[in-house]
């Protein structure tokens, strides 16, 4: 196996997530599109865990999961108390702060 | 080796058609599985890269915990389920050129530093022993501050989510 099969595959799947970050207009979808680039940094951070024969990237993989968890915690959290208060979760709405 | 690559490219395949999905389909529920779909086959790219523990914790965390907690989200901030229009932003195609230039210079800079060099073949399976000999020595700090940022997520999510 190539180093860089992994580091492409994991390319790919960041430049997908990006596209879903600019894309995407529903709140919920940007979050998903956000784990994709997430999970395509851990494949990065094991791929060269095992080409550099240590244990640290996968300590940083554990953790990126657990920052992970929280922060779709926190985001679904904001998500819900917006759709409260303007029944619609569009990003493009959310213009108030706009100068 | 040959098996291992098969597997690669069968899995890598599914995960790609995966994400495109997840990314274009018009209805938050089918996004919400592909994208299962998508954090299974990391899970198996990470047990290719040896690398068991962290895989079975994608499984457990991701499609166990934050999968239901997205459902949960889209069941809630919508009245009914099924296709939605708009799900997109008016300027959605800007995001072709950003994410495909993104990935030229990406594929480009890799190509030229990484080339043809190969992992290594002999390496055995990183033990959980030797993982959390690691995460509670040298890595213990960080893993306080982590378990702060979790309490505080927790905390924050409750507080955000109440009514009064």
């Amino acid at each position: 196996m190539l180093v860089n099969q992994f580091l492409i595959l994991a390319a790919v799947l960041f430049c997908i997530g990006v596209y879903g970050v600019i894309a995407r207009r529903n709140a919920v979808m940007v979050l998903m599109s956000i784990e994709l680039i997430l999970n395509s940094v851990n494949i990065n951070f094991l791929a060269f865990a095992l080409r550099n024969g240590s244990i640290d990237g996968h300590v940083f993989a554990l953790y990126i999961i657990a920052v992970a968890a929280a922060e779709v915690g926190v985001g679904l959290a904001l998500v819900l108390l917006v759709y409260r208060n303007r029944k619609s979760i569009a990003l493009d709405e959310l213009s108030e702060m706009k100068g | 080796m040959v098996a291992q690559n098969i597997a690669f490219g069968i899995i890598a395949a599914i995960m790609v058609v995966g994400a495109l999905r997840v990314v274009t389909v018009n209805n938050v529920v089918h996004a919400a599985l592909w994208l299962v779909l998508v954090l299974a086959g990391a899970a198996a790219q990470y047990i290719l890269l040896t690398a068991e523990f962290v895989a079975v914790t994608q499984v457990l965390v991701y499609i166990g915990a934050v999968m239901v907690l997205f459902l949960f989200g889209t069941m809630l901030t919508r009245a009914q389920l099924g296709k939605e229009k708009l799900l997109n932003n008016p300027t959605w195609y800007l995001g072709i050129p950003a994410s495909l230039l993104l990935l030229g210079v990406m594929i480009m800079a890799l190509t030229s530093s990484f080339g043809d060099e190969k992992l290594p073949t002999d390496s055995e399976l990183v033990s959980t022993q030797a993982i959390s000999d690691q995460i509670f020595g040298p890595y213990l700090l960080p893993f306080w501050a982590l378990s702060f940022v979790l309490l505080v997520a927790v905390i924050g999510a409750i507080v955000l989510a109440r009514k009064d």
